[in-house]
């Protein structure tokens, strides 16, 4: 079994957790071109690495942030939503 | 006879056949470079030279040919998508498999089970019957089943799973499996002996661009340059299209799949279920072939895991509850690259020489005959034709997606 730590409850099995996806920069949907708004839709930078993801632990539904590396399949760090300050998003 | 016992059983000069010939120098240019030495690759490579005589063509394969996700896949071929495009896409393909042992002279052990995708819900039923009809209307075999029809077809199969009776199904007669392995072989084979050149253990490491086109490729085994790139790398369709500044619609995801030990044969149709995930075929060998949904994140790691393979054998065994003393005998997982649409990306990037044959996820096996078929075409009439044109890079912004979702899920 893989173990992730959250924040929240600490180690629990993987299963118990959902990824949802790279932490982006949002963009405005009402200045946004039709090009960099259909980008932002479907685009993904698929990274072969390090990369920053929203994660979710579905029984308490409690949000968090992981830090994995996409080609070794091991979790870096998992940490709280800062309560302020950037959250280290891509484009 | 004696004389040959003698003469190669005590020696070890035996008359080995070279088939795929070993890889040669590389040249400084070539008029097609194809990045990606799987089943994409070879197809394409094969119909170039053989359909429009380009020949000073050489396929860049980092590891070994075949060994991503074609020598991977669980080999289903079928035709019954939902969206008219698609389907008159595989259905071409179906026909180039029908026909390719005869067409490569290469033994693909090519076999015509048909296919059977169970429902166990009203909704599903539904949608079942829409991909029937939808079938029919391109001219495709395709019937829905009631519950009698499937007892008939699939004695051993327990048509009352507890909570999910199955209800109906979709019979899909034309559905086949093939020997992986052989399909790359044979079109790399009858690529390499119209003048092809297969580079195995060349890695793409980079690739220069100025004034919109690829000027050079960076290679482990040093530099070339192209008139015409291709790109068919399947689960690492990103990282290579970085190298030429390209972002793809695309994230890529482990696929996992696992077979038994092999018992007598008593499963001639593939059978497959969305609702529990799995789906199952009997290997010429008597193997149980096993399969299912794709990992619940994004990786480019073949590593297999516990919980999946579980999953995989709870739900078989609710199909065949007589294979629960089964033991696995295998299990192994690909790097799938999937896209929004459950649809392939074909056709020319925004590079005015550099093409893309990636999004083939979990289910592009079937494909491999007419994507090359048909990227072959273009790439020498530079010229999409109507066939993959539904396919391009582009339909993205446009918002015409090509959805296959449905049909995908589960039954590859
Ligand atoms: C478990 C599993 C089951 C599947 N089942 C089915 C099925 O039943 N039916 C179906 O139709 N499809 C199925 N698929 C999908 C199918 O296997 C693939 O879509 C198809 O094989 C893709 O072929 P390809 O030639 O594009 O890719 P691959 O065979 O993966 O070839 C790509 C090659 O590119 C090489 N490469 C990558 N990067 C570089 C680089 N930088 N330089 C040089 N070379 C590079 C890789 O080494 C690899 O050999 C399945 C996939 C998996 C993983």
């Amino acid at each position: 079994m893989k173990i992730m730590t959250c924040p929240l409850n600490g180690p629990r099995n993987i299963t118990e957790f959902q990824c949802h996806g790279e932490v982006h920069q949002h963009i405005d949907p009402t200045s946004a071109s039709d090009k960099e708004w259909s980008d932002y839709l479907w685009m993904s930078n698929n990274t072969a690495g390090v990369v920053r993801e929203w994660w979710c632990h579905t029984p308490s539904n409690f949000w968090f942030l992981a830090e994995r590396n996409t080609v070794t399949d091991e979790i870096l760090a998992t940490f709280a939503v800062p309560a302020d300050g950037p959250l280290g998003e891509v484009r | 006879m004696v004389f040959a016992l003698l003469k190669y059983g005590i020696s070890k000069r035996y008359p080995a056949r070279q088939e795929v010939p070993l890889t040669p120098d590389l040249k400084a240019h070539y008029d097609v470079v194809i990045i990606g030495g799987g089943g994409h690759g070879a197809s394409l490579a094969y119909h170039l030279a053989k359909h429009h005589n380009i020949r000073n063509v050489a396929i860049l394969e980092k590891g070994y040919l075949g060994g991503g996700n074609t020598a991977r896949n669980t080999t289903v071929i079928r035709s019954n998508y939902t969206d008219q495009r698609s389907i008159k896409f595989y259905a071409k393909s179906l026909r180039l498999y029908e026909s390719l042992s005869n067409e490569l002279d290469y033994n693909m052990m090519y076999s015509r089970r048909g296919q059977l995708t169970l429902s166990h819900s009203d909704g599903v039923s539904r949608s079942l019957r829409l991909r029937a009809d939808a079938g029919v209307f391109c001219g495709e075999a395709n019937e829905i089943l009631d519950r009698k029809q499937i007892k008939d077809l699939v004695p051993s199969l327990n048509l009352d799973i507890k909570g999910m009776p199955i209800l109906s199904g979709l019979w899909h007669r034309n559905a086949a499996i093939a020997r992986h392995d052989a399909v790359v072989w044979g079109y790399a084979i009858r690529a390499c002996e119209r003048g092809v050149e297969l580079h195995q253990r060349t890695e793409v490491l980079g690739m220069e661009v100025a004034n919109n086109k690829v000027t050079r490729i960076r290679t482990n085994r040093g530099d070339l340059s192209a008139g015409v790139v291709v790109q068919c790398v399947a689960g690492y369709s990103s990282v290579v299209a970085k190298m030429v500044g390209l972002k793809l619609p695309i994230r890529s995801y482990p696929l996992q799949a696992m077979v038994t030990h092999p018992i007598k044969p008593f499963l001639d149709p593939m059978v497959s279920s969305t609702a529990l995930h799995c789906y199952i075929s009997q290997s010429a060998r008597g193997e149980l072939v096993i399969g299912g949904g794709s990992d619940p994140y994004e990786l480019y790691n073949t590593r297999s895991t516990l919980e999946l393979k579980e999953g995989l054998a709870a739900s078989a065994v609710e199909l065949f509850p007589f294979i629960g003393e089964l033991k696995v005998l295998r299990q192994w997982a690909g790097i799938t690259d999937m896209t929004p649409d459950y649809s392939p990306i074909m056709g020319q990037s925004p590079l005015s020489n550099y093409w893309l044959d990636a999004g083939w996820g979990t289910w592009g096996f079937k494909a491999t005959p007419a994507s090359g078929f048909f990227l072959a075409k273009a790439i020498a009439d530079n010229r999409v034709p109507e066939e993959i044109r539904p396919f391009p890079l582009d339909r993205f912004e446009r918002f015409d997606l090509v959805n296959e979702m449905g049909a995908t899920a589960a039954s590859h």
